[in-house]
């Protein structure tokens, strides 16, 4: 190894100079010094990290919503004439490889940000980087708590209700309509399962709301038999399932099963799914609730909606693969749609431009969200969608009802994320 | 033409191979120097993500070392690298995270964690021969994932922890993946090197015995369990190197990086490398991160396909490996070029 010592060393004496990969910055007027790596005068170039394939690989239709929105948008032009290159990469739903697809998109295709990572291991993996690179990583497609409240990761920014909200729209309901009601929760014991539980907890606390029983379950658990059992033997009013598509099926299942008990079933917006409703026996689970804050595409209330018209059509043209009803597709299509709006209000066209854009959001409306909910940001608040409408499950299908529950005016900010 | 180039092997130091000392390649030493300048140039010359990828390369390079040792060297089939790779990762994040130790600890640390553990489970499951040890050491790797998911409280559980890197002291003026390069290269250098050293020596002419045929070696005097159950201790030592070295070029461990299939793949890449070849793990090294990352851009499913389809390929024509391959386009090479 003599030679390579005898090379490390003037090599060494270079001093760091780099042949590639410097990053662009903006020279002159109000923006200088800011990094303009990823846009010009007519493109600007995105990255989006996807679990395209693995366990979760269901969420990777959430990439075909945005491929279909960017290409709605390009068609009519792009943003500030503006075309926008949407480059995806597959994560297999690991963190690890999140963050080397993350430095990929960031130091060899150049993008100007990072449009999503999905869940919430990926996206903790990949905000470190973010933030080291300055890299604006927004409306990262996970419901935690954390994006919302954390100083140290400014390039990271959370988009859809954090589970705290979700479970906050929950507590408020039955505060409302049944003040004495006695809860029983099922939760996946992870970050994911802690956010929501708490957040329940923390909202139905000083209220005649109580939670009587409590069972947790592991994602690797094969069923969540047991777990209902117990629940069912404390006989509460109602049932809330903190849990993923596949355990969310389960808990239906064991629910029609059990007849001597017949809760208000509430299940939580991540586990709604076309095929876990699909399976449900309805006429043996009482009540089904669930919260939403985004059009259904599968509602005919929304048949005629200009709004949802467009997305069946583009989606048909830009990503013909995906099925129009998705929830992860209108997701994505919706989370595209309030990006572009970010684009177009950034002062500077720069990723400083943008995290600034992303954290000054006032009312922004989108009209793939349900009508009377926009985003908002603001200094000490990072999450943009703080509203849910209620939903019940009636004649197979989800209608929202009620008012809008706006869960910042009713508790104040989230303050303290439960979980890390 | 000598049996190295025809079959595509190593030149044996035991068995029926062993009398031919020809070399194949005739310029081992000019090659080697020009390879170094080439590696100690590269943090200069590349795109930032591309010296990552090659740092990847170099520890996953680290890792097939030591799993050579097993597979080629002892003849054996270990299935749980994943497993001491995942403890060598842990390591750095615990140690430099909440414990607060300098990096500098974090090498040697999970280094001797790892030699305890491959040696604790080298005692076992070492008597055990062949696909025994296979289901053992796959027991282990099944059983890690869910282990650091249930010690939350110090691994972080299935969300995981950030692992910060040494980074370049301020008189080198280097880049911090620039530095990490280096750092890491060094540590294969050595690595490779005290392999090379291991194989040369009467351990490694007893491995080769022992792999060639146990009875005869037993005979001649060689304590096959004790060679085994140290050989794979060894093993697992450069697969605990690997972990430090991964978790500091990727920045992030959890549970999900290092599932049975990191073992699975490892394997894969030991033997499309050459598993009794030195430039084996690094070839397999290249396997591992360069054809999933280029087959990604033809499709969703590709990779995997492409993947699998390569191993075959390679195993069916070349069971020597891509080192083997080399070692016959080498020896054709240079009898093109006069020298036999």
């Amino acid at each position: 190894m003599l030679p390579a010592v005898v090379v490390l060393l003037p090599a060494l004496l270079l001093g760091g100079c780099r042949l590639a990969g410097a990053d662009e910055v903006v020279r002159t007027g109000s923006c200088a010094g800011q990094q303009s790596t990823g846009i010009t005068r007519d493109a600007i170039r995105v990255g989006g990290v996807y679990p395209l394939s693995g366990p979760a690989s269901a969420y990777g239709a959430i990439a075909s919503g945005v491929r279909a929105y960017f290409g709605y948008v390009n068609a009519g032009g792009g943003v500030d004439g503006r075309r926008i290159e949407f480059v995806v990469r597959d994560d297999g739903y690991q963190p690890a490889r999140a963050v080397e697809e993350a430095r990929r998109l960031v130091e060899l295709e150049e993008v100007f940000a990072i449009f999503q990572t999905v869940g919430t291991p990926s996206t903790a993996a990949v905000r470190d980087y973010a933030a080291r690179r300055r890299v604006p990583q927004v409306f990262v497609a996970t419901g935690a708590s954390r994006w919302g409240v954390d100083a140290g990761h400014p390039w990271t920014i959370g988009y859809q209700p954090s589970y705290v909200a979700e479970a906050r729209v929950y507590a408020q309901y039955l505060k409302e309509t049944a003040p004495q009601a006695t809860v029983a929760v099922l939760y996946q014991n992870d970050d994911f399962g802690r956010d929501l539980r708490d957040g329940f907890a923390d909202a139905v606390r000083d209220s005649g709301v109580r939670v009587v029983a409590e069972q947790s379950y592991e994602v690797t658990d094969p069923g969540v038999q047991g777990q209902l059992a117990n629940l069912a033997s404390s006989g509460a009013d109602v049932l809330l399932s903190v849990t993923t598509p596949k355990f969310a099926a389960q808990a239906f299942a064991v629910d029609a099963a059990i007849t001597s008990w017949n809760p208000l079933h509430i299940v939580n917006s991540v586990a709604v799914s076309p095929a876990v409703m699909a399976s449900v026996d309805v006429r043996k689970v009482g009540e089904i609730m669930s919260a939403a804050y985004q059009k259904d595409a599968a509602d005919p209330k929304w048949a005629d909606d200009p709004a949802v018209g467009a997305y069946r059509e583009s989606l048909l043209r830009y990503a013909p693969e995906a099925d129009p009803a998705s929830q992860q597709a209108m997701f994505g299509w919706t989370a595209a749609q309030a990006f572009v709006k970010a684009l177009q209000r950034m002062r500077c066209p720069t990723r400083e431009g943008l995290r600034e854009a992303v954290r000054h959001l006032d009312d922004v409306p989108v009209d793939t969200l349900l009508p009377g909910i926009t985003l908002s940001t603001g200094p000490g608040d990072g999450f943009p969608i703080e509203s849910m409408m209620l939903s019940r499950f009636e004649d197979g299908r989800w209608s929202p009802f009620g008012k809008v529950i706006d869960t910042r005016a009713v508790f104040g900010p989230v303050r303290t994320a439960s979980a890390g | 033409m000598n049996i190295a180039e025809r079959t595509g092997r190593r030149r044996l130091a035991v068995g029926w191979e062993a009398g031919d000392r020809r070399q194949v390649w005739p310029w081992p030493r000019l090659t080697l120097a020009v390879l170094a300048v080439a590696a100690c140039a590269v943090p200069f010359l590349l795109n930032p993500y591309r010296v990552f990828q090659l740092t990847m390369v170099l520890v996953y390079g680290v890792a097939l070392l030591g799993l050579n040792l097993v597979v080629g060297q002892s003849g054996q089939i270990s299935l749980g690298h994943g497993a001491f790779l995942a403890l060598g990762a842990y390591v750095p994040a615990v140690a430099t995270g909440p414990l607060g130790l300098p990096h500098p600890v974090a090498l040697p640390l999970s280094a001797l964690l790892a030699f305890g553990l491959g040696l604790a489970l080298g005692l076992p499951a070492l008597r055990l021969r062949g696909v025994y040890l296979a289901v053992v050491t796959l027991a282990i790797a099944v059983v890690v994932p869910p282990v650091i998911k249930r010690f939350g409280a110090v691994t972080g559980g299935s969300m995981g922890l950030s692992v910060s890197a040494p980074s370049a002291p301020s008189w080198s003026g280097l880049a911090d993946d620039q530095w990490l390069y280096l750092l890491v290269l060094a540590v294969a250098a050595v690595a490779f090197a005290a392999v090379r050293n291991l194989l040369g020596s009467r351990a490694g002419r007893a491995l080769a015995a022992i792999r060639e045929n146990p009875e005869a070696a037993e005979v001649l005097g060689v304590r096959i369990a004790a060679h085994r159950t140290l050989v794979f201790a060894w093993s697992a030592m450069y697969a605990g190197v690997a972990g430090t070295l991964y978790a500091w070029v990727v920045g992030f461990v959890s549970p999900d990086s290092f599932t049975v299939t990191l073992s699975i793949v490892l394997l894969a890449a030991a033997v499309v490398g050459g598993p009794d070849s030195p430039a084996g793990p690094l070839l397999g090294a290249i396997f591992m991160t360069f054809v999933p990352a280029a087959a990604q851009g033809a499709g969703d499913a590709v990779p995997g396909l492409v993947s699998g389809l390569v191993i075959i390929l390679v195993v069916c024509a070349a069971p020597a490996g891509l080192a083997g391959l080399l070692r016959m386009a080498a020896g054709a090479v240079a009898r093109r070029l006069g020298r036999e």
